[in-house]
């Protein structure tokens, strides 16, 4: 086991953009977008308030394939407004959800990257990431599954955090953050003595990907590569959980032995020593390979 | 925010029509830069929308600047702006053309 890290030379997730994301995730070409940035569909409320708009609000939604399976595929754009959803934001990817249902794909791959509900956009914001949730669901009662990847710059966090949790399966590498309120939220409301934002190292141990995924809710941890994201998809279609009331007992389940296990716990590394990991500290410094070979005695999540 | 356009004569040639892209993100100091085929009578036509309001004149420089580098005959662009300096402008202007007539994203 080493600590030194071997960078991959593919693609990094983290620092493309959303369509750049979206074509070399699927397969060569395949990609179509639905509602072109042409037909300037872009926010109302934000033209109102006297803010710059972006053609595509801030999502791109299409379909293509990948490793020959249809699927529907929707990446939200991190540099415009942090990925927050919008009504417009919100109706695309609803919209897309609900093709799912009704076409019935072989899978939806949602590149979540969003701070949550856009604040301009308020009650039209909120409404639009209750229609998310809902149409997720409904997707995945159809038998459709619903795969997330999170590795962006802004993480998922807020609305978009719980969509993400509502999905058959998530991706994430150690760049990617996932939680309800994001850092700068915790700081702000609770006190800088609750929770620094400012401390990295704090700030990934504890909305992380590792960290996310040694508590059981992701199902893969990979490279900050689009092929290493490319290639989990592909499994994760092949292998979807279904929608089942037994699934969902399983995963309340699965939270209240944490909460039981690890409820007075102060810090993730806490978390990682009850788990039965010998040199947690060591954890958050380890390559994905090396980590993964770390905790492989004690992970517990589905697979 | 203030809305610009401007309009400059294509170089006469009528351009095939090929599909419309899309360069950039709109975020601080950014911009994103639509580039579709439009029946303009061989002229060309750039709107922008901009945060930042009272730098028209500066817009007609870079704008005129990328005019001379490239035929705009009958071509729509369509610029949402967050406060990019002319430097970022001029770049990001370059490479829509560059991937529009290259045809694809």
């Amino acid at each position: 086991m080493t600590t030194t890290s071997c960078r991959t030379t593919g693609q990094s997730y983290y620092e493309s953009n959303a369509l750049k994301r979206i074509t070399s995730l699927l397969d060569p070409g395949s990609f179509h977008e639905i509602i072109r940035p042409e037909e300037k569909i872009s926010s109302p409320h934000l033209r109102i308030l006297g803010q710059p708009c972006s053609f595509n609000d801030g999502i791109i939604v299409g379909a293509g394939r990948l490793a020959g399976k249809k699927v529907l595929i929707a990446g939200q754009e991190g540099g415009f407004m942090g990925g927050a959803v919008g009504e417009v934001h919100g109706a695309k990817l609803t919209g897309l959800l609900q093709r799912a249902t009704e076409e019935g794909p072989d899978g939806v791959l949602l590149l979540l990257e969003s701070g949550g509900v856009r604040l301009h956009e308020a009650n039209a914001g909120l409404i639009a990431v209750s229609e998310i949730i809902r149409s997720v669901l409904a997707a995945r009662v159809a038998g459709v599954p619903v795969i997330g990847l999170i590795g962006g710059v802004y993480g998922c966090f807020g609305g978009m955090g719980i969509v993400a949790r509502c999905c058959n399966a998530l991706i994430i590498s150690e760049e990617g953050r996932m939680g309800l309120s994001g850092p700068e939220v915790i700081e702000t409301t609770m006190g800088v003595e609750e929770f620094d934002a400012s401390d990295r190292a704090l700030v990934w141990r504890t909305v992380g990907g590792k960290h996310r995924y040694l508590i059981g809710e992701v199902q893969r941890l990979v490279d900050d590569d689009v092929a290493a994201f490319r290639a989990a998809a592909i499994e994760l279609l092949n292998d979807p959980r279904p929608l089942s009331l037994e699934e969902l007992q399983k995963e309340h389940g699965m939270l209240s032995d944490r909460l039981k296990s690890c409820g007075s716990a102060y810090d993730a590394i806490d978390i990682w020593h009850t788990m039965g990991i010998a040199e947690p500290e060591t954890l958050p410094l380890l390559d994905t390979a090396a980590f993964h070979k770390a905790v492989q005695h004690v992970y517990r999540g589905a697979a | 925010m203030e809305q610009l356009e401007y309009e400059f004569d294509g170089a006469g040639s009528l351009r095939q029509s090929g599909p419309a892209v899309l360069v950039g993100v709109v975020s601080s100091g950014n911009l994103e830069v639509l580039v579709e085929s439009a029946e303009l009578g061989g002229r060309g036509r750039i709107v922008v929308n901009t945060s930042v309001r009272g730098f028209g004149e500066i817009w007609q420089a870079v704008l005129t600047d990328f005019a001379g580098r490239h035929n705009l005959a009958n071509l729509l662009i369509s610029i949402n702006d967050a406060g990019a300096t002319p430097a970022v402008v001029s770049l990001r202007l370059d490479q829509a053309a560059e991937e529009f007539y290259r045809g694809e994203p």
